[in-house]
Formats: structure tokens, C-alpha cells, sequence
């Protein structure tokens, strides 16, 4: 059996036998399945999606297999070794500075040329490589067959037929992993993939570069076939003398190019043509309908003049859940439960206890009120969040980008940024990371600068609040409206941007349209635990630290002594500096100055420190309170400002981290506080206008 | 010379060379639209631009100036993904001539 690997067994074992782990890399086209397949050998739950460029980060687990202890490396998914886009220097670094023992290549067996065109590639690297053919289930079902012998013989690797997901072959897959890496030659037995004019000049170039030994260069024959396509890294990397130089030129301009047919593609469709080969001989497709279900559903989902009324349809369904009825629902159940018996339990823990008044205080103003405020609205944000993964586990969302491509290229964007701006709805965090696979830097950093502007689900407890306390007639459309007004300031800075600082073309739009697949129950669990567990771990201690720190400033006064009421505390004292900024907004009260300002730790406790200062006992009271302090236009700015302004701690690191520029990311979040200021006055000045 | 671009929905062709310029072109090729390779037009998005053809027995979605780069030669049936017919001697014919 393969199991997962406990960590603190691992660290035991580590010390026993420390030469004994082995350390494997998961290679393969993006969405062939590494990821699951990475889920099912380490027992780890991360995150899966059916849309090219799900992982951008390497990541590593730990596996065990008959006493053997591996170190298994997930990396982003690549089309080929060549140094243009992040994932694959990722990738291809990661196989040159830190060679694992053995790489498992998946590849998407129902995609089968092109997902090879990979393993050439990797197969010059001189590294150990067995071949998981992945969703083998899916290909025998089409009643395909493909001749695995002949396969392993014609490329040099070992091949082990897998289905990740309903774990079928991993144990073999294992097997053959150890075998190949114990060995510790490659099981790569010098198969040319070129025709004997191009490979008589590659093994030319071979033999000069062996003499200029590089550390570096795991196998030259993977450097020659690099240089032959003039590739500037390996050139940079390898040290050669003139005239090693000069006489890899001589070589190299024995094979004919011309304008349209250089070396580089040379070597591509010399590479395809003979995946093309092995595979006539080898993979048996049975004759089928030209038409699959896939098409079928396609046929209609970006029909001409259908696509975009059901996709507004899907927008409108994920709204109605979230934040009709069925959401309000939800929501009423849980304030009520923590309010009741959560409460409740406290209260009795304390009096049992015999706790002073500042320790009752402590818990109950600050932490049960803070922290249970935030937590009221998580059944809201599950819900966003699986209708958010239902749409990604199907493949709609790369139809999305396919249909939107136009627009957003008017905008200086592109199709491939409407996957991370969608994600944005949910967490800014990973719709910031999912935006390496744009290619263009220029656009993935416009792309990044806009995404906060699309609400994150955050945000949604303060719009669960108000909106139905001020208005409660229309409740969908107004959250609809602020959403709307996020949309619109994206697409205002976007075109702003464009035409000023991030000048120049859009980047290429070549992506990959995914296969429909049925979301599996599974994965949707996955994701939702994911941002649950996430949203526990900031009550536990982001929204906790807050409650306690606003509690704190809140109930005494520079004196050291409790106060009565929070308007003598040190906190009323610090923010009356703040608030007078924010009466053109309409929201002067200091209190709304405090919360906004706790929200930068995290969005979720704006609504905890909302709580804590307008001391209420429970949410109808809260309501209540914020019913009497703000007006319906005040309320609508509030909201606004909310929506627009810097983002959580978490969100602008992400940032920073993508834009790899500090000014850039201050540029942003003040970008950010400006816009939100402005938006705010000008939604309190019509607001007033119309309401009063 | 036709184009990917100017195909018609369901009508297939065979690559005889891909233009374009560095790494753009670099990504088409390694995606599989090699010379010698079938592309199928699969359909136009409802913005008219990009396109979604089949290359290879997947889809792929490009835009039109992209499309414009690939340079083709239309086949008469039509073919989705499927190796019935011999490409490489209508490639190798073009390179004659």
C-alpha cells in the first residue's frame, strides 16, 4: 500500500536512514492530472481545478511505499522545456539545480501526441523517467487500446497505465519509480527522435560540449539539442571557447533554415512527426461520432448568440444563492445558534468560574461578539465558494476566457485574465497567484493591480449587514450594484492604466479548452474546506487579535481605567484624528473609522470590530445600532469604500510577491485608498441626492 | 494562400508553415501546429474573435492574428483529429514545389 506520510513519522525516519529518501518530480502538460495524482500518493488536499494553470507553485509531499520514504515534488504544468513562460523556468530549474531520482511523467492519455511531445523533451535530460498514462479509465472507455509494450520500447521509458482519480495503478506506478531511480542510470537508452541528417549534427555538438564539462548540464545531449535551437540560457550557462563556439556554428548551419522554418522548429516537428509515427503504430482509436459529448455541450455554452445570456444566467444564479433567501436563510441559523448557545456557553463557563468584570468584558464585548459576528456569515461564503468550483471543476470557466477574450482585449487585458479576475470573488489571494499564466509580464501585472476591485468574499459580511437593514425591498440588486461598481472601477483603471503606464500589445491568447468533466462531490468538498479552514484560522487569530486589541483601546482610557462609555476610550481619542477624513463619505462616526482601519488585517473583521464598538448584545441588535448611525446613502458609501479599498494584509503580499516591486505595490494600495475615497464622496453626493 | 483564420466551421486543413516571431510563435509550435499537422475549425466566439480550432485530437483557442500566421492547405473532407489521411505527402509536395 502507498501512504501518505505522517510528518512527524518522517522526521523519525529521517534520522534513522537519511540517504534513503528518494525524491521524485511530477512532470507533465498542464491539466493531465499532476495534482491529483500528487493528492493521492501524499494524502494531501491540494487544490484541483479542470482549467489549465491550477498549480504555479512547486509543491512537496511526503510518501511511503514498502518502508521506502519519498519526496514527492508537484510542478506546474508545462507544454514544453522552453524558457518563456514562469511555470516552465520554474520546471525546467528546478530539473537542472535540483535533479530528483526519478521523474513521473503524466501524461493525458486521451491527449496522447501532444502530451509526449513533453516527455521528448525530458527524456534528454538524462533522468530516470517512468510514464504515468493518465485517465487510462476515460481512454479505454472511448474503447481505445494502446500497445504499452511497444510504447515503452520506441521512446526509451518506462510506461505504467494510471487513473489518479479513482486511484488505479499508482502502486505499480511506485514500483517502477523506485526501480528505475535504485538503479540510478537512465533507463533512457539514447532514442533519436530526429532524422539521421539533424542527429548526426546534434551528437557533433554533443561531443564538443563533453569536453567543456559543466556541473550544470545533467545530460548533453538534452544542452546540444538546446544550443542547436539557440536557446540564450543554455548558452549563457555553459562556458565555451571561441572556437568550440565558432565550430557549433559551422555545425549547426549544415541543416538548412529559412524564414518561416528555423531550428527550433525543426526540432518540434521533427518531435511530432515521430511521436505521430509511434503513435499510428501503437494507439488503436476505434472509429467514433465526430461529434463527442464535450462538443455537444460546447456547441451550446458559447453558442453565437446564447454564450452570453447563460453566462449573465450563472452570474445571476451564484448571486440569488448567496445572497437571497436560501443564503439569508443560512446565515439567520448560525447567528442564531452562536448567539443562543455560544453565548450562552460562555456566559455559564464565567459565572461557574467566578471571572472579574474585565475578563467577562474580554470575552464576551470582545471576543464572542468579535470573532461570532465574522463567523454568522460563513454559510454565505461556502456557498459562493462551491458554486465558484463548480463552474472551475467543469471547464466553463476556460470557455469563459474564451468568451471574453475580445472584451477584455479592448479593456488591455486579455482572455486568459478572466479566470484570476473571476477567482477574485472568491479569494484575492489565489486569483493573484493564478495569473502566471499570463505570459505577458506587462499584463499580468495590470491584471494583478484590478483584481481587488472584484469584491472578495471577505467583503460580503458587511454587505450581509447593511443591506438589509437599509435595503431590505431589493436586497439582490443592491449587492448586485456594489458588485457592479467594482466591475466598472476595474474596467475604468484597467483602460486608464493602459492607455499611461502599461502601454504596449496584449499578450497572445493560445490556451487550452479543457474537456467537460462532472465536478465530483470530492473536489467540492476540498475546495470549500480549504477556504473554511482558512476562514477558521483567521478567526482564531487575525479576527481574534483584532477583537481583543479594539476591545482593549475601546474600554479603557489613557488613564489605565475602564470606562463607562467607549466614547471617553483611547480608542474614541485616537480616531476622532482619523474620521473627520471620511465626512465627505458620510461615515465621520469614529467607530466606522476604526473598523475600516482593522479591516486591513482582514476584511472579515470590519464587521467583528463593527460588533465590539457599537456594544451589542447580538446580530438584531447589532442591526439595530447601525440602523440609527447610518443613513441608507451613508450606508451605500460605506459599502462602496469597503469594496474598493487596499485589501487585506494577506492580498497585498500576495501582491507584492507577484509584481516582485515594492513601489509598484505601495503605487497600488495607495491607488487603491484614493479611488475608494473619491468613489465613496461622489456614491454619498448622488446618493443624497436621490434618496433624501 | 489560405489561412487557419479563414476557415469555415468544420472545414479542415493541413499546416504547411507557421509565421509569426519569437516566443508567440515558439508556443504555437510547441502546442502541436507543426507543419505537417491537421487543424480543424472547430467555431468563431460569439465576439467574433478568437477562434476555437482542433489540432491534434484537442482544442485549442487562438485569435484570428494568430490564425493569420498559419499557413495552410484545405482538405475536402472533413477530418476532426482523426489520421485517416497521409499529411506528410501533401507537406513534402509543397516543399518541392
Amino acid at each position: 500500500m502507498i501512504q501518505p506520510k505522517n510528518t512527524n513519522l518522517t522526521k523519525k525516519s529521517k534520522t534513522l536512514h537519511k540517504e534513503a529518501i528518494l525524491k521524485f518530480s511530477l512532470i507533465g502538460n498542464p491539466n493531465s492530472g499532476k495534482t491529483t495524482l500528487f493528492n493521492q500518493l501524499t494524502g494531501s488536499t491540494q487544490y484541483v481545478g479542470n482549467w489549465p494553470g491550477v498549480t504555479v507553485e512547486k509543491k512537496e509531499g511526503k510518501s511511503k511505499f514498502k518502508k521506502q520514504v519519498m519526496k514527492i515534488l508537484d510542478l506546474p504544468g508545462i507544454y514544453s522545456l522552453s524558457p518563456y513562460s514562469p511555470e516552465e523556468i520554474i520546471t525546467r530549474n528546478s530539473l537542472i539545480n535540483d535533479p530528483p531520482d526519478a521523474i513521473i511523467n503524466v501524461v493525458d492519455s486521451t491527449n496522447i501526441e501532444r502530451n509526449l511531445y513533453l516527455t521528448t523533451q525530458i527524456a534528454e535530460f538524462g533522468i530516470p523517467i517512468v510514464v504515468a498514462l493518465n485517465m487510462i479509465d476515460i481512454f479505454n472507455k472511448k474503447g481505445d487500446t494502446v500497445n504499452i509494450k511497444e510504447l515503452e520500447r520506441k521512446f526509451g521509458v518506462c510506461v505504467v497505465p494510471i487513473s489518479a482519480s479513482r486511484g488505479e495503478g499508482l502502486e505499480k506506478l511506485i514500483e517502477r519509480a523506485l526501480e528505475i531511480s535504485k538503479k540510478k542510470v537512465s533507463n533512457y537508452k539514447t532514442k533519436s527522435f530526429y532524422n539521421s541528417e539533424v542527429d548526426y549534427v546534434i551528437k557533433k555538438i554533443e561531443n564538443i560540449i563533453s569536453d567543456a564539462k559543466h556541473k550544470k548540464l545533467s545530460s548533453t545531449r538534452w544542452g546540444a539539442v538546446k544550443l542547436f535551437e539557440d536557446d540564450q540560457l543554455i548558452l549563457k550557462s555553459i562556458k565555451l571557447n571561441k572556437s568550440q563556439f565558432n565550430k557549433i556554428n559551422i555545425l549547426k548551419n549544415r541543416i538548412k533554415t529559412s524564414k518561416n522554418v528555423d531550428r527550433q522548429v525543426i526540432i518540434a516537428d521533427q518531435r511530432y512527426k515521430y511521436i505521430c509515427s509511434v503513435c499510428n503504430k501503437v494507439v488503436k482509436k476505434c472509429d467514433r461520432e465526430k461529434e463527442t459529448f464535450s462538443d455537444r455541450i460546447d456547441k451550446i455554452l458559447t453558442h453565437k448568440i446564447l454564450a452570453i445570456p447563460i453566462f449573465f444566467f450563472f452570474i445571476f444564479i451564484i448571486f440569488n444563492m448567496t445572497f437571497g433567501s436560501f443564503g439569508e436563510f443560512l446565515k439567520e441559523k448560525v447567528a442564531f445558534f452562536i448567539d443562543e448557545h455560544v453565548t450562552n456557553f460562555f456566559i455559564n463557563i464565567l459565572v461557574s468560574a467566578k471571572a472579574s468584570l474585565w475578563t467577562k468584558s474580554l470575552v464576551l464585548d470582545g471576543i464572542v461578539k468579535g470573532v461570532g459576528a465574522a463567523a454568522s456569515f460563513l454559510p454565505q461564503i461556502v456557498i459562493l465558494f462551491s458554486l465558484l468550483s463548480i463552474l472551475e471543476d467543469s471547464g466553463y470557466m476556460s470557455r469563459c476566457a474564451f468568451i471574453m477574450d475580445k472584451l477584455l482585449r479592448k479593456l488591455g487585458l486579455s482572455g486568459k485574465s478572466f479566470v484570476p479576475l473571476l477567482m477574485g470573488f472568491g479569494c484575492t489571494v489565489p486569483a493573484v497567484m493564478s495569473t502566471r499564466t499570463i505570459e505577458n509580464q506587462k499584463d499580468r501585472r495590470l491584471t494583478i493591480f484590478v483584481i481587488p476591485f472584484m469584491s472578495c468574499s471577505a467583503k460580503m459580511p458587511i454587505y450581509a449587514l447593511m443591506v438589509p437593514i437599509f435595503f431590505s425591498e431589493n436586497q439582490p440588486l443592491i449587492i448586485f450594484l456594489l458588485y457592479l461598481i467594482g466591475v466598472l472601477v476595474a474596467i475604468f483603471s484597467a483602460v486608464v492604466l493602459k492607455k499611461t503606464v502599461a502601454k504596449g500589445e496584449s499578450a497572445p491568447f493560445i490556451m487550452e479548452l479543457p474537456q467537460y468533466r462532472m465536478p465530483t462531490i470530492k473536489s467540492l468538498f476540498m475546495h470549500v474546506w480549504e477556504r473554511v479552514k482558512d476562514f477558521l484560522k483567521r478567526a482564531g487569530t487575525v479576527l481574534l487579535a483584532c477583537s481583543i486589541i479594539i476591545w482593549f483601546f475601546e474600554s479603557f482610557n489613557f488613564k489605565m481605567q475602564m470606562v463607562e462609555s467607549s466614547h471617553e476610550s483611547m480608542l474614541a481619542k485616537i480616531a476622532a484624528f482619523i474620521s473627520p477624513i471620511f465626512t465627505p463619505c458620510g461615515f465621520g462616526d469614529w467607530r466606522a473609522s476604526v473598523a475600516l482601519v482593522a479591516g486591513i488585517a482582514a476584511k472579515e473583521s470590519v464587521v467583528s470590530t463593527m460588533a465590539v464598538l457599537y456594544n451589542t448584545i447580538d446580530t438584531a441588535e447589532l442591526s439595530k445600532v447601525v440602523s440609527n448611525v447610518f443613513s441608507k446613502a451613508s450606508a451605500f458609501s460605506f459599502m462602496t469604500f469597503v469594496l474598493l479599498y487596499t485589501p487585506c494584509i494577506a492580498a497585498v503580499s500576495a501582491i507584492r510577491q507577484e509584481f516582485e516591486n515594492t513601489k509598484l505595490t505601495f503605487f497600488a494600495v495607495i491607488y487603491q485608498l484614493v479611488v475608494a475615497w473619491v468613489v465613496s464622496a461622489f456614491v454619498f453626493f448622488v446618493c443624497n441626492i436621490f434618496l433624501m | 494562400m489560405k489561412t487557419v483564420n479563414k476557415l469555415k466551421p468544420y472545414e479542415s486543413g493541413v499546416v504547411l508553415s507557421v509565421g509569426s516571431s519569437g516566443a508567440l510563435r515558439r508556443r504555437i509550435i510547441d502546442m502541436g501546429v507543426t507543419p505537417g499537422a491537421i487543424i480543424t475549425m472547430k467555431k468563431v466566439a460569439p465576439f467574433g474573435d478568437p477562434i476555437e480550432i482542433n489540432v491534434r485530437g484537442y482544442s485549442l483557442s487562438i485569435r484570428k492574428a494568430e490564425a493569420r500566421e498559419i499557413i495552410i492547405e484545405e482538405l475536402n473532407k472533413d477530418y476532426i483529429g482523426e489520421k485517416k489521411y497521409d499529411s506528410t505527402k501533401k507537406y513534402k509536395s509543397y516543399k518541392k514545389k
